[in-house]
């Protein structure tokens, strides 16, 4: 019997010393390089993530209290109190309650959750308190199956799926405020070293702040199922300074390019069906179904961060988007290899 | 005499031979509550079975990133369908199944009130639980995975209305529930009923036995919390079939609205599960440390405030939805509120093995890796309950791993712990101790692999519901470990189907009383005669075969 | 065996006001909310005379079973006859107003959410009506029988049915006709 619980202890002593390892380190961020990028909620870059892991550290204590004081009652019982092998067979003495022994352990975890409650109050109401300033950076995001839409209002800059934000200096914030609407169904953004999650849902508006405070590249994805690509909502946040958010903005602001080379292509894009879903801005493309194409290839990625952004992945998602996400909502546009290869020349150009 | 008692004398060469087919009439036609009861934990078990296949196909494909062991589509059916057969097919079943056959026999009575409607209870059940699974027929047919539902076990608007979700999945999900629910409130209407109105001699209701007030309170939630589900899957077949606009957001309805009522649902639904669960280790863990309850009373309060205060905290699941600080703030304090009757259950059983004699036979392993482990699912439950936390927990693995924690670690543990401790009576044989060792072993380090290692993921930014993941968020590893914990659960769980078959033929003879028990059941042959008993026995305490045993110390005085 | 079919009884309205309580908050929730009309004030007329059928049933059902306590078979089966058609009325009625909502003004459950609301509330109710009667159907053979003499406490559970309804009813006239228009 000792052996079992030495077994079950050592499973815990070993779940504890991942979660300190896990707390205590800190991922790689900003993989330009394609590092890994643990999007720990353990390893924040932004306030309200620091604030839920100064709550977490104090929850975690008072939980590890607890189960060290309760787990530990309970090895002690189970091994002090086992039938020995010279038992005498007479049942013990039977102790049928004690009203003290009954008060004081209601009263205890009465009193340990009024105060983990007012702790919790004081966070939610800081957290999600926290007014807007003027200095803020507005964007508004609206989710789609399987993508996301990224709007700078004020910037009158319109993108997809990687969302760039100015660094924020904690002397002087400049947070970025999100609104976050849905075209479909209910979805989730979800930038863990960035904040806790907010739910982005159909005929309803929810906002959530961030003021990142390194620089690099974060990593989310949606957390609410919304239905068969869930798992292909991936989102990519790049933390810049602010001269070179100022400069992506400008650059993201300026309308497409028009290069000569690819003018049969574009000629084609624009008289096939791509417009009715897709915009690219100064041409007479204004869908609003899919991605904003205007600056396609400033991204890394396609198909909501699943796919790298090359040539040949170009060329395999407009000929048939399945084959590279299955269930994406953009049919197989089904060109012939030459129109294939004019239009996706053309997109190429579209930095 | 009962079905079984007739089939083993014959199998011990009393002679007549009865033809199988008379034998399955018998159970068919059945309204005897205990031949019910068995069924439907039979039932529970094989969809246990069923849905454990799911989770390891799940697991598989999740081992590490980018698999293709099942596509996308199909894997999302499996994580719906592993949910909703779990909750509704499995741990409802069984829990019930057990009060079917136990609660009248701990009370004195000789059935429940109403034993017809008690069988269609079964029958509905059974049929709602084929028709869910036909859905994997349906449709494309099995290699397409059919029309099996991928909505999600709770099923959020506006995916499953039919702009977002055509053909007739979701409609599988809806009626299957929907009519398996219609069951589950006659069954509670049964035992609510039975209990205030079938009680034997001096069986008043402070000396009922703990499992019985858990089925007591189990029912009358259910009564209270079952009906908002049917409502909400009426709305959602009004909106798929006639054009209604309940969850339709493009017509100004509300999305939030679906999860209010499914929640609401929801929440007291998983304490529906758990209590009888509470009900099985009080009445194991005395046996087994030789002592009375500490302090049934303040147990049974705990029970009946669990059901009562959980009523409150359903929107700690939608922490997310953006309902407000206030709103936030409320239903944490109500969770936080939850926490206490809760926990100090615990307490009440280590009081209880506090000064015994522990013997630690097979049903005691499992109630004691449940206490270890409802520990650590009440403590996680805890962390959810701060709000910002669940911010960053909630829909992630985190919470993947907590009510596995609930459902599994504390929950099948004792469901276990019970079958090891009840086959004796229902069968009149013994489980082999020494399978039952291997079992349990087996089962608690494989689910500690599994489960434990679950939480680290989500901590780790790892969302729920995905079919792969990125290889550069450095999930891969903790995913194959929660993987690798499969097969040894797996094994126990093998071992536990062959304990039980060769048991029914070869265990040893029972007895009426093999674990020197207290309560009315022990008090009766095993298996018990179809009308329970041939005198029902006049109880003056809480445990009235300790009375008879201890005729000169009886519980009377004490309590 | 009275006092079970009583706690069964009572159970069974437990459980159907939870139902219906449902159904009511997604009423009053989605109250101003349709995008289109028609509105509610504009098509919704006061069920007078249904309601006062349906509650008046309420009364006549309370004499039969007076009646069967009596020993009056006859009579009391005569009342819960009264208390059918009066039931059967408010039914009738309650199909003539859908139809001049429907055919009068194109609402149908799929128009807005007021139609969806209110069909489906008022519907539900509608449809425990048509169960009662079934109910009360069965009541009345057994009485004219003879049955029922020597099982009145049976007649006094199913009346609860029937009185559950006509709450409901008080409730749903509150929140549709009331409260909503």
């Amino acid at each position: 019997m000792l052996i079992r619980l030495m077994l079950r202890l050592a499973c815990r002593l070993l779940l504890l010393a991942t979660t300190v390892t896990i707390f205590t380190t800190s991922p790689a961020t900003a993989g330009d390089n394609g590092a890994v990028q643990t999007p720990s909620i353990f390893a924040p870059a932004s306030t309200p993530a620091f604030a839920i892991r100064e709550l977490a550290l104090i929850v975690l204590g008072i939980t590890g209290v607890i189960f060290l004081v309760v787990a530990g009652l309970t090895v002690y019982a189970l091994m002090r109190f086992r039938r020995r092998r010279d038992d005498d067979g007479r049942e013990p003495p039977q102790v049928y309650g004690s009203p003290q022994i009954e008060l004081a352990w209601t009263v205890v975890p009465i009193l340990i959750v009024v105060v983990l409650f007012l702790v919790t109050a004081r966070y939610i109401f800081a957290i999600e308190g926290r007014p807007q300033s003027p200095e803020a950076l507005e964007v508004t995001i609206v989710g789609h199956q399987w993508w996301w839409e990224i709007r700078y209002p004020k910037l009158r800059i319109v993108t997809a799926n990687e969302l760039h934000v100015p660094v924020s200096d904690p002397a002087h914030p400049t947070p970025t405020f999100i609104t976050l609407q849905s075209a479909d169904v209910i979805h989730s953004f979800w930038i863990p070293q960035l904040a806790g999650k907010m739910d982005v849902i159909p005929n309803k508006t929810n906002r959530i702040w961030i003021d990142p405070q390194t620089p690099g590249g974060y990593v989310g994805q949606c957390a609410e199922y919304c239905g068969l690509q869930h798992a292909g909502m991936l989102l990519i946040v790049a933390v810049q300074s602010k001269e070179d958010f100022a400069k992506w903005a400008a650059q993201q602001q300026a309308p497409a390019r028009n290069d000569a080379e690819v003018q049969a292509g574009r000629e084609l894009f624009s008289s096939l069906s791509c417009i009715n879903c897709h915009a690219v801005r100064g041409t007479k493309a204004n869908g609003v179904f899919g991605p904003d194409l205007t600056h396609l290839m400033s991204r890394r990625t396609i198909g909501a961060g699943m796919i790298q952004n090359t040539p040949g992945n170009i060329r395999s998602w407009i000929d048939d988007p399945a084959s590279l996400k299955p269930g994406a909502l953009m049919p197989a546009m089904k060109l012939s290899r030459d129109d294939l290869d004019k239009v996706t020349a053309y997109l190429l150009a579209l930095r | 005499m009962s079905v079984l008692s007739d089939t083993m004398a014959s199998r011990r060469g009393a002679g007549a031979h009865r033809p199988l087919l008379a034998v399955l009439h018998e159970w068919v036609v059945t309204v005897d509550h205990k031949r019910l009861g068995i069924m439907y934990v039979v039932s529970g078990l094989v969809f246990l079975v069923v849905a454990g296949l799911e989770a390891s196909a799940i697991r598989l494909q999740l081992a590490w990133s980018g698999l293709h062991i099942v596509p996308p589509g199909t894997f999302n059916q499996l994580f719906t369908m592993h949910g909703t057969t779990m909750v509704f097919l499995v741990g409802i079943p069984i829990v019930f199944g057990f009060g079917n056959y136990l609660v009248p026999l701990m009370i004195g009575a000789r059935d429940l009130a109403f034993p017809r409607l008690n069988a269609f209870g079964f029958w509905i059940f059974l049929f709602g639980g084929l028709l869910l699974h036909f859905s994997f027929l349906g449709g494309e047919g099995l290699y397409g995975g059919g029309a099996a539902p991928a909505i999600g076990w709770f099923a959020y608007a506006p995916l499953t209305e039919r702009a977002f979700t055509p053909g007739n999945a979701t409609d599988y999900w809806n009626l299957a529930l929907l009519v398996a629910g219609v069951g589950t409130v006659a069954t509670a209407v049964n035992m609510i009923t039975t209990i205030l109105t079938m009680r034997g001699p001096g069986m008043t209701l402070g000396r009922m036995p703990v499992f019985v007030w858990e089925i007591a309170t189990i029912s009358w939630l259910t009564l209270i919390i079952l009906p908002p589900l049917t409502a909400a899957q009426i709305m959602l077949l009004l909106d798929r079939f006639l054009g209604a606009h309940f969850f339709d957001t493009q017509a100004g309805a509300s999305a939030v609205m679906w999860q209010h009522f499914f929640w609401f649902f929801g929440h007291p639904e998983v304490y529906i599960l758990m209590l009888p669960g509470f009900g099985f280790a009080s009445e194991i863990i005395p046996v087994f440390s030789r002592k009375v309850l500490f302090g049934y009373a303040t147990l049974v309060a705990a029970s009946a405030g669990i059901g009562l205060v959980g009523m409150s905290t359903w929107a700690h699941h939608m922490f997310v939805v953006g309902m407000g600080s206030t709103l936030n703030a409320a239903f944490a304090a109500s969770t936080m509120l939850v926490a206490v009757p809760t926990g100090v259950k615990i307490f009440n059983w280590l009081g209880t093995m506090y000064g015994g004699k522990i013997r630690f036979g097979t049903p005691m392993l499992f109630c004691c890796a449940f206490l270890f482990q409802f520990l650590c699912a009440g403590l996680t439950g805890i962390m959810l309950a701060v709000a910002p936390f669940n911010w960053q927990l909630t829909d992630s693995y985190f919470v993947v791993a907590h009510f596995h924690f609930v459902l599994i670690g504390a929950l099948v543990f004792t469901i276990f712990g019970a079958i090891y401790y009840w086959f004796p009576k229902v069968t009149g044989r013994m489980l082999s101790e020494r399978l039952g060792r291997w079992h349990f072993w087996l089962f608690v380090i494989g689910f500690n692999i599994t489960f434990l290692t679950m939480h680290v993921p989500g901590m780790l930014g790892m969302p729920r519901r995905i079919y792969t993941y990125p290889a550069d968020r450095s999930w891969e590893i903790w995913n194959l470990v929660v993987t690798l914990g499969l097969p040894l659960q797996m094994v126990g769980i093998l071992i536990f189907v062959i304990n039980i078959v060769i048991s029914l033929r070869r265990g040893a003879p029972a007895g009426d009383d093999p674990w020197d028990a207290w309560t009315l059941e022990w008090a009766t042959t095993s298996p018990p005669p179809a009308y329970n008993f041939d005198v029902v026995p006049v109880v003056s305490s809480r445990r009235p075969l300790w009375d008879l045993k201890h005729p000169d110390d009886p519980d009377g005085p004490h309590e | 065996m009275n006092e079970r079919g009583r706690v069964g009884m009572i159970c069974l309205i437990v459980a159907e006001s939870s139902l219906f309580a449902v159904f009511v908050v997604a009423y009053l929730f989605y109250i101003g909310k349709s995008l289109n009309g028609p509105y509610p004030k504009d098509v919704l007329e006061l069920p007078i005379f249904n309601t006062v059928c349906l509650l008046s049933s309420s009364i006549t059902i309370a004499v039969a079973l007076r009646a069967l306590r009596t020993g009056a078979a006859r009579r009391s089966g005569v009342w819960l006859l009264v208390t059918i058609v009066l039931g059967a009325v408010f039914l009738a009625g309650t199909a003539r107003e859908w139809y001049r909502l429907i055919v009068g003004h194109g609402l149908t459950i799929g128009t807005n959410l007021f139609g969806t609301t209110f069909y489906s509330l008022v519907g539900l109710h509608a449809s425990h009506v048509i169960v009662g009667l079934a109910i009360l159907s069965l009541l009345c053979v057994f009485a004219f029988s003879g049955t029922l003499r020597k099982h009145p406490e049976r007649a006094e559970i199913a009346s609860w049915y029937w009185h559950f309804v006509d709450g409901v009813w008080i409730v749903v006239f509150t929140v549709v006709y009331l409260v909503g228009r």
